[in-house]
């Protein structure tokens, strides 16, 4: 925001204001809404009435000292003024009244400054409210994720669609449901009490991790769209952090997020193909998120409590900090991969520990373990396994066995991208033997 | 909020409990029974008859169908239910975990339809 005085600001300026209020506002203004009216499609509605009045006035009026007070007072006037007119509203605006002046968890908020919305760690304790209630595990999961971007992060029904590849109409009937399903079923609107708060948070995370593995892991098609759902991810991290700053997987997820997106400039090349990290342009990478990304994880590891999205972060800091590939400190990224293994036992974090201690002790010990995990059949059909076993029976100089393992890794992938890649290996591995 | 809670077991299993066993099945559901009543959520419940009691019933073009059995053949069966009054979901869930039958079928939270 750079505007002293905003007092004659051209169209585009206020757009451009309305669009950034929009992006920072829209989750307080609904998650304050939802708890004074207890109506998320009333509480939606009337938030995006507000920013349409800011559109129509801003440019004439001005644009307020505190937009998004403005917002949250017209978004409340519009509820009120709708529950008013219906017939059946009034119970509901006699809870507005109320509820305006008081709060369950604290009594003590001043109803004059909550008149203008204003009493800020009442407003944070709504989005927190919000996120949580979004993400209750009597939603499904594809439920807990599209609630979260629609009422939390403001992306429209449209955009969600897109961004997880659905028909629109398919994605309104999910958000249908699932809001139908909070009022009917009497989910709570609350930050869950402490002895659900730690199970109640891993759903929280879970679903932001899912968000940015959904934009990372895209690489070809509706791209734009994807790659956007990282920085939603990235914002509601951040929002998350700033409200649970005493909880060290919060700080864990928002480092992991930040030190991975930071390679996201370097992850594929100028045709679209998936640069694998060892090949990467290491100048590429944003050493601005590096560097936020570690001073997060120390935040995080200073609490004490270690848990695996600090681990998975602390191995990501671990390739951030390796000027080369050939200077990554791989003992210690195999000893985190152990970590996190007697932590979250899953065969996809066997598979990396395979890796690291293939870089870390040689390929033999890493092929030990691969073909451990090979025999246990957990992980059949999954192309990273045969990909893995390739390079590290390349590595030992078994040529024709590491053929046989890339064309298995082949017939698997489902990706063009990966697929390109494993091929170049196995032409690049039968044109030297 | 209202909600039944439906308790839903293999019946075979539980037929094929010994008697020690089975008393002590009712000994736990007698114990939660008094602790929810105690608790002031507990409106009514009752354990049903097996399926092979059950008789259903349709009408189709006003004439009355009814056939021995229950509605669909499933791998577990409703045995029994209760219908709690508590403050939210939530609440719902804590106590529904509480019932024994939690621990070897299902229950299923439904919120009661005031009408």
């Amino acid at each position: 925001m750079s505007e002293p005085s905003a007092v004659g600001a051209t169209d585009s300026d206020v757009a451009r204001i309305v669009a950034e209020t929009f992006r920072d506002e829209w989750g307080r203004i609904v998650a304050t809404l939802i708890r004074q009216t207890h109506d998320w499609d009333l509480a939606e509605e009337c938030a995006q009435d507000a920013f349409a009045r800011a559109l129509e006035r801003w440019p004439g009026e001005g644009v307020p000292r505190n937009p998004g007070a403005w917002l949250t007072t017209t978004a409340r006037n519009r509820a009120i003024d709708r529950l008013r007119r219906a017939a059946t509203g009034a119970s509901k605006l006699q809870e507005v009244a109320v509820t305006s002046g008081s709060d369950e968890s604290n009594g003590q908020r001043d109803p004059a400054t909550d008149e203008l919305g204003l009493a800020e760690s009442g407003v944070e304790d709504d989005r927190l409210r919000l996120i949580f209630t979004c993400c209750h595990p009597a939603l499904a999961r594809e439920a807990q994720v599209a609630l979260t971007l629609r009422t939390l992060a403001g992306l429209s029904t449209t955009e969600i669609a897109r961004a997880f590849l659905v028909p629109e109409p398919t994605m309104a009937q999910r958000l249908v449901r699932a809001r139908r399903k909070i009022r009917n079923a009497g989910i709570p609107y609350r930050v869950p009490p402490g002895h659900l708060l730690s199970e109640r948070t891993g759903a929280v995370l879970a679903v932001v991790y899912l968000l940015f593995n959904e934009g990372y892991s895209a690489t070809q098609g509706a791209e734009l769209v994807r790659a956007g759902l990282c920085t939603e991810a990235i914002r509601l991290a951040r929002v998350l952090a700033e409200l649970m700053p005493d909880e060290p997987e919060v700080l864990g997820l928002l480092a992991l997020l930040l030190l991975t997106d930071a390679r996201r400039a370097a992850r594929v090349d100028a045709t679209g193909d998936l640069v694998p990290l060892e090949q990467q342009d290491r100048s590429l990478w944003d050493q601005h998120s590096i560097a936020e990304g570690g001073e997060r994880l120390d935040a995080a590891l200073r609490l004490g409590r270690p848990g695996p999205y600090q681990i998975q972060a602390a191995i990501a800091a671990c390739h951030a900090r390796a000027a080369t590939a050939d200077a990554t400190d791989w003992q210690e990224i195999a000893a985190l991969y152990g970590a996190l293994a007697r932590m979250a036992p899953t065969s996809v974090v066997e598979l990396n520990r395979a890796v690291a201690v293939g870089m870390a002790d040689g390929p033999e010990a890493g092929l030990a373990l691969v073909d451990a995990l090979d025999r246990s059949g957990a992980l059949s059909g999954y192309h990273l396994l045969p990909a893995t076993r390739a390079d590290l029976l390349r590595r030992l100089g078994r040529a024709s066995d590491a053929a046989a393992a890339y064309r298995e890794a082949i017939a698997l992938t489902n990706t063009d991208a990966e697929r390109r890649y494993l091929e170049r290996r196995l032409v690049a591995l039968t044109s030297r033997a | 909020m209202r909600y039944a809670m439906l308790i839903c077991a293999d019946e075979s299993a539980i037929q094929a409990l010994s008697p020690a066993e089975a008393e002590s099945m009712l000994g736990q559901y007698a114990k939660f029974g008094e602790e929810m009543t105690k608790r002031g959520v507990m409106q009514g419940g009752e354990r049903l008859r097996f399926t092979t009691d059950a008789t259903t019933v349709q009408v189709r073009d006003g004439e009355v169908i009814t056939s021995d059995g229950p509605f669909a053949e499933t791998k577990e069966q409703i045995g029994g239910f209760y219908l709690v009054d508590c403050r939210d979901l939530d609440e719902a869930i804590e106590i529904a975990s509480k019932i024994p039958g939690a621990s070897v079928g299902s229950i299923e939270v439904r919120p009661i339809w005031d009408m």
